[in-house]
């Protein structure tokens, strides 16, 4: 149990020192920030900044702030606890997705940068199935318009995977051209053929039953539990069974792979559908939740992603905790910008410090004296070395 | 004006020798676990080649990173002229007149020969820009004040290895180096190749430079050195004329006892023969035909060894065989059936097994665990898949099975494969491979820079795996293995078979010859190994 | 003539072709390329200094967004400060001075950045570089949102050679595509040049692609890997500064958030067409934006003849698709060109790989 808990400790303990790091050095741009809003250095706007974020994600309060002077009162509101952890919940969802499109590829030795596009694709897909089944029965409209999703990210990862495969393109550059490639032609689309008229801005038809149902609090839908299935279902697929161990020798070693006699083709276009796949039904999640697709459906979940699955060690249960903490600053942002007056990028920034000081992970480890095992999936290798040569 | 090899080689050593160039006085160096070197003193005099003979890992790669400033001594002192010095790193070294020639080339593809010799030695026409008409210049004068000619606008990736190894010389040359460490030089060489190299050190020799040659090959030792120091677990053990010596001493000095390693392997009793080949033909990386047709056949029950300097397209008979690389042309049977072409896991469900030269690329995937890698070709087949489940218990308890069974030391099967030493490494390739039902079984390095007890157990395995009834070749670069182990020995020179001796009564120095010249007759050269190796063991 | 302009689609392609034609050799269509190409191929020219010396870099798109954004606000806090100042040469006024420099330093701090990470503690590089997107992306629009800067410093001004010039045969199409735009573009062709030439005539340019080949060779000689890929990755730093310029400072009067939208990955692409070379990354950066510029060109002159009846219904009845699909032009080019060409072109071969010296841990 002992040595249980201090693996456990080992794993955790980079990832949550860079978050602290991250939130540090956030609370100094916090605290210069007020420069700009407030005209002085406001050295408490960090700690009313991050307990109003906190608040907001978990209905968790510790201070009150009146006309300016902070007292201490810890309280909790159970009304408002609710509703911010299911919407905690519901934004750390498609994050969970987006991490795992991340981190399977990461396991077969591919970086998928692509599921911004992914997202978008799959979205609309789901989008467009769900306008067209939208008066069906719920559960026939929910079922279709997901695998819609599904299989319009699983189209957006087979084409770098298939690239990949069989010209040696890298997916890193092919990714990132099939995001912008994706963004232009649904825009495109949406603007000028799928727009409805009466709405202030470009957005296409509701998708009606396709919609995904409510099933606790204000905005606790079907996607939340269906992603929990799939984080399960993803950590049986990568560690239990033959495929996972052939995706992830790819990974590692696509020579000894090739002499195992697998096929390291056949498996990077597999993995990249895979990723796809969870990207897609990311973009779905969305869309069904919101019930049409903008046309201005810009998503930052594809590059979260990434953050997610460092941060998660490429493990679908460490996305699944990297998610929470993701998805509790994004739902706690908004009260954060009424209270502290902070743009909500901030979160943003807090993010990519996190990965920062995960990407710089030897210098945290020597910082805290630690021999924590490495963050940095190792299949990484793979994905750099294949930038200089073609690995199949 | 040159003299031969063999004829310096038996040349007494003058007794009013000339102060030494380089003094290394009790060099020691630890690494975590091990004495690389162990108060090493050497003296090289001017105009000497000397020898450091030693097995591999006993110490020489090590002292000679320490000369060339690769690595920090924990203490001792280096000599230049009788003065203390003080290395910091290779461009010390340099300014100081010393130069290496590492076994693996230091040389850029993708450049040319002038470009790779000017590198950090650059012939300048302004600050910003190289002179490449002068260094042309100078570079064909050099190679021809030593006695060959070479295009300095040629990319170094055309040229053959033993043009490229005088592309390192050259770069030593140019600047200006009086200290020469060619390691291992003839490792990659055809023995052709070595004679010429061996005439080019010798006439740098004859101008003052000095030469450490940094070797294992005994016979090569004892053609080219005018002294002979024998280094074995990080010590001089024993220093040498070649005059006053012979192979016989100077392995025991290197190995440190008297023992033969050989194998009762007993009498093969060959069946009918398993894997068929004929007329094969396979293109290398750069589609140059590696190998021109090649036939023969295994019998089940027999060991047929390759040998052959290593380039001559064993590497690419290999990969042919096992799935790893497609023939251009001719046909492969296993077991009666045509299986021309077909990719590792086909061949492995017809009953081939495979042990890879290089483990760590091809053999092992490091970051899995040791159990992981004793199942990495049978992790789709029963007991170790139920259903659609890996079953690890299955995998477990054979994990188990094989770490007895195969002495594979390792404090758990759950540890990284990389965490294990070389030898226990291999040792799990062997037992994942041996332990597959398996007609055909090939061999590729099996025991390369494994220690001799990993070595013994290995070869008893394979004997044990023929006389249950497999057909097995075996490809090594390492004559004595292929001479130790064989039942036929199949020999191959740029690409062809050019000679089958029968494995018990094969003579070493008729299948050197054969490897060195393709042929039976002495090559019409001046000199060259083979006739000392033949003076060595007759004296 | 007519009657096989008439032609259905074969007509079409042979008016399209007049009007390149046409639009080549009259038009300013050279030099709208020349203008687009300029972020791409300075980006590139970063990408090429980085990789030559075996660091992928990724992270040029970052690199660009903050040096757009740190040279647009330098620019403006100097202008306010000194709102009447007189324009120089190229119509460059002392903010403007302040602001380009302020973007080379901001290029250089954050290559600094990726060479920290990469290089020194060893981080994966394609990692190090997508930090540097994300923060980028995340900080710019942070402090673009908390400071609002309304306002512009202006742009630099572009050159215009004397007509007499310009009327000359061939002179003077080279002088209209190459000197009748802002000084940044102007820039981009001598720096290709002298690139082109240091990196295969110099010494710097043959240490530089020893490490990025082979580093323990040029190790074992006497090189000092570290500092030369150091030295690469930051001086890198000053193309993709200088690009970022070209957004907020010559091209753009303002700053947007995520405004580089994915130049800095189209010069990544222009570096593996280019065969990691600066006139060949020079070429692609031309090749993936003379679509756009065409794009411009037909929008404000349309083609004559069917094919130009046929553009502008197009562009009536879809509107949003007609102008997305010149803008998805380069990246879909990005991809078939690596999807063909990838294949056969090799990398640096240490690319991606940091370096550890022999016996070093």
């Amino acid at each position: 149990m002992r040595a249980g808990l201090r693996h456990a400790w080992s794993l955790a303990v980079i990832p949550v020192v860079s978050i602290l790091l991250a939130l540090l050095l956030g609370s100094v741009l916090i605290i210069l920030s007020s420069l700009a809003t407030q005209g002085s250095l406001n050295l408490m706007l960090p700690v009313v900044a991050y307990e109003s974020l906190l608040q907001g994600a978990t209905g968790l309060s510790f201070i009150d702030v009146k006309n300016g002077a902070i007292t201490v009162n810890a309280s909790i509101d159970p009304d408002q606890a609710g509703r911010a952890i299911t919407s905690t919940l519901a934004a750390a969802s498609p994050l969970v997705l987006t991490g795992l499109a991340v981190a399977i590829g990461f396991k077969g030795g591919l970086f998928n940068i692509g599921g911004v596009g992914q997202v978008l694709v799959g979205g609309f897909s789901a989008a467009m199935a769900g306008i067209a089944v939208a008066t069906q029965p719920a559960p026939v409209a929910v079922t279709v318009a997901l695998l819609a999703g599904v299989l319009g990210g699983a189209f957006y990862g087979f084409i770098p995977g298939a690239l990949k495969a069989l010209t040696g393109a890298h997916e890193v550059v092919t990714t990132i051209m099939l995001n912008s490639v994706a963004a232009f032609v649904i825009i495109g689309l949406v603007n000028d053929i799928f727009k409805i008229t009466g709405p202030t801005f470009a957005r296409t038809a509701d998708v009606g039953n396709a919609a995904l149902p409510i099933l606790f609090g204000r905005n606790g839908n079907l996607g939340i539990v269906i992603t929990v299935v799939l984080v399960v279902v993803t950590w049986v697929l990568i560690y239990r069974t033959p495929l996972g161990f052939e995706i992830r020798t790819v990974g590692a070693n696509p020579d000894a792979a090739r002499y195992a006699g697998m096929n390291p083709r056949r498996l990077i276009v597999l993995t990249m559908t895979l990723c796809g796949m969870f990207a897609g039904l990311a973009g779905a999640y969305e869309i069904l939740s919101l019930g049409y697709y903008p046309a201005v459906f810009g998503s930052s979940l594809g590059f979260a992603g990434i953050t997610v699955a460092l941060l998660g060690r490429a493990n679908p249960f460490g996305v699944l905790l990297a998610a929470l903490l993701l998805g509790a600053m994004r739902a706690g942002a908004p009260a954060m910008q009424i209270n502290a007056k902070i743009p909500i990028e901030i979160i943003d920034v807090i993010q990519g410090l996190i990965l920062l000081f995960l990407a710089a992970e030897q210098v945290v480890r020597k910082l805290i004296r630690s021999r924590s095992e490495r963050v940095t999936p190792s299949e990484i290798e793979t994905v750099s070395r294949s930038y200089g040569e073609t690995v199949v | 004006m040159t003299e031969s090899a063999t004829d310096s080689a038996t040349a007494p050593t003058p007794p009013s020798a000339p102060a030494p160039a380089l003094e290394m006085r009790g060099i020691s160096k630890r690494y975590p676990g091990v004495v690389a070197n162990d108060g090493i003193d050497l003296d090289v005099r001017p105009g000497e080649i000397h020898a450091l003979l030693g097995e591999n890992g006993a110490g020489k790669s090590t002292l000679m990173n320490i000369l060339y400033g690769l690595a920090t001594p924990d203490s001792g002192e280096i000599l230049l002229d009788g003065t203390v010095v003080r290395i910091g790193g290779p461009s010390d070294a340099i300014a100081r007149g010393i130069s290496m020639v590492h076994q693996h080339f230091m040389l850029v593809p993708v450049m040319s020969v002038a470009d790779n010799i000017l590198l950090g030695a650059e012939t300048m026409a302004n600050a910003i820009f190289l002179d490449r008409v002068e260094a042309h210049r100078r570079i064909v004068e050099l190679g021809k004040r030593f006695g060959f000619e070479i295009d300095p606008d040629v990319k170094v990736g055309t040229l053959s290895v033993g043009w490229q190894q005088r592309v390192e010389i050259l770069k030593s040359l140019y600047r200006q180096a009086r200290i020469l460490v060619l390691d291992e030089p003839t490792a990659v060489l055809t023995p052709q190749e070595t004679i010429e190299i061996f005439a080019v050190l010798r006439r740098l020799a004859d101008e003052g430079h000095s030469i450490i040659f940094i070797s294992h090959n005994l016979h090569e030792v004892l053609a080219i050195a005018d002294r002979i120091t024998v280094i074995r677990r990080g010590k001089v053990v024993g220093s040498r004329v070649p005059a006053e010596t012979n192979e016989d001493d100077l392995a025991a000095l290197m190995v440190g006892r008297n023992v033969q390693l050989v194998v009762d392997r007993g009498e093969s009793h060959p069946a009918g023969p398993t894997l068929i080949v004929k007329d094969l033909k396979v293109a290398d990386d750069r589609g140059t035909e590696a190998l021109k047709g090649v036939t023969f056949e295994v019998r089940a029950g027999e060991i047929l060894g390759v040998a052959g300097v290593a380039g001559n397209g064993q590497e690419e008979l290999v990969e042919a065989l096992t799935g790893l690389r497609k023939p251009t042309s001719g046909t492969v049977s296993l077991g009666g059936t045509d299986v021309t072409g077909s990719g590792p896991r086909e061949l492995q469900q017809r009953g081939m097994s495979f042990v890879p030269g290089d483990r760590h690329k091809y053999g092992l995937v490091l970051s899995f665990p040791l159990s992981d890698n004793l199942v990495l070709t049978q992790y789709d087949e029963a007991p170790f898949v139920r259903g659609l489940l890996r079953n690890d218990a299955a995998i477990d308890a054979w994990a188990k099975e094989a770490i007895a069974q195969y002495d594979i030391r390792t404090p758990s099967a759950d540890v990284s494969a990389s965490t294990l030493s070389g030898g226990n490494q291999q040792k799990a390739v062997v037992a994942r491979e041996f332990s597959r039902k398996l007609s055909v079984l090939v061999l590729d390095q099996p025991t390369r820079g494994l220690d001799v007890g990993s070595i013994e157990f290995i070869h008893r395995q394979v004997v044990a795996k023929r006389d249950e009834g497999a057909a097995i070749l075996l490809v090594s670069a390492e004559l004595d293995e292929v001479l130790e182990l064989s039942d036929r020995i199949a020999v191959m020179y740029r690409g062809e078979i050019v000679a089958l001796v029968d494995g018990p009564t094969a003579e070493r120095e008729e299948v050197g010859l054969l490897m060195a010249a393709g042929r039976r007759a002495i090559p019409p050269v001046e000199t060259g190994p083979p006739a000392d190796s033949a003076a060595a063991v007759s004296s | 003539m007519d009657a096989i302009l008439q032609i259905p689609v074969l007509g079409f392609v042979l008016q399209f072709l007049a009007y390149l034609v046409d639009a080549i050799f009259t038009t300013n269509l050279p030099a709208q390329t020349l203008q687009l190409a300029t972020p791409i191929a300075l980006g590139a020219l970063c990408g090429v200094l980085n990789e030559r010396s075996g660091v992928v870099n990724i992270g040029i798109e970052g690199m660009m967004l903050t040096a757009a954004f740190v040279g647009f606000m330098a620019a403006m806090v100097v202008h306010e400060a000194m709102p009447g100042a007189e324009a120089g040469p190229f119509g460059f006024t002392p903010a403007l001075v302040v602001g380009v420099l302020a973007a080379i330093a901001a290029g250089m701090l954050v290559s600094l950045l990726h060479a920290w990470l990469s290089i020194s503690i060893r981080a994966d590089q394609i990692i190090s570089g997508t930090v540097i997107n994300i923060i980028a992306l995340g900080l710019t629009g942070y402090l673009n949102r908390l400071l609002k800067p309304g306002g512009s410093a202006g742009t630099l001004d572009q050159l215009r050679p004397p007509t007499e010039l310009l009327d000359l045969p061939i002179v003077g199409w080279i002088f209209k595509m190459f000197f009748t735009s802002g000084p940044i573009t102007t820039s981009v062709i001598f720096f290709v040049i002298v690139l082109q030439i240091m990196l295969f005539r110099s010494r710097w340019g043959l240490r530089t692609r020893a490490v990025g080949e082979h580093p323990r060779a040029a190790d074992t000689v006497g090189i000092d890997v570290i500092w030369v890929r150091y030295r690469n990755v930051v001086l890198g730093g000053v193309f993709a500064g200088l690009a970022g310029a070209w957004l907020t400072l010559e091209f753009n009067a303002s700053f947007q958030n995520g405004m580089t939208a994915n130049r800095g990955f189209i010069a990544l692409a222009a570096v593996i067409f280019g065969r990691w070379t600066p006139i060949g990354a020079f070429g692609g950066a031309l090749f993936f934006m003379v679509w756009e510029a065409l794009g411009i060109a037909i929008r404000s002159n349309p083609p004559p003849g069917d094919l130009g009846v046929f553009l502008s219904g197009l562009q009536s009845s879809y509107p949003s698709m007609y102008n997305n699909f010149f803008g998805s032009l380069p990246f879909v080019l990005t991809l078939i060109v690596l999807a063909g060409v990838v294949g056969r072109s090799i990398p640096p071969a240490a690319t991606g790989r940091p370096y550890v010296k022999e016996g070093a841990s």
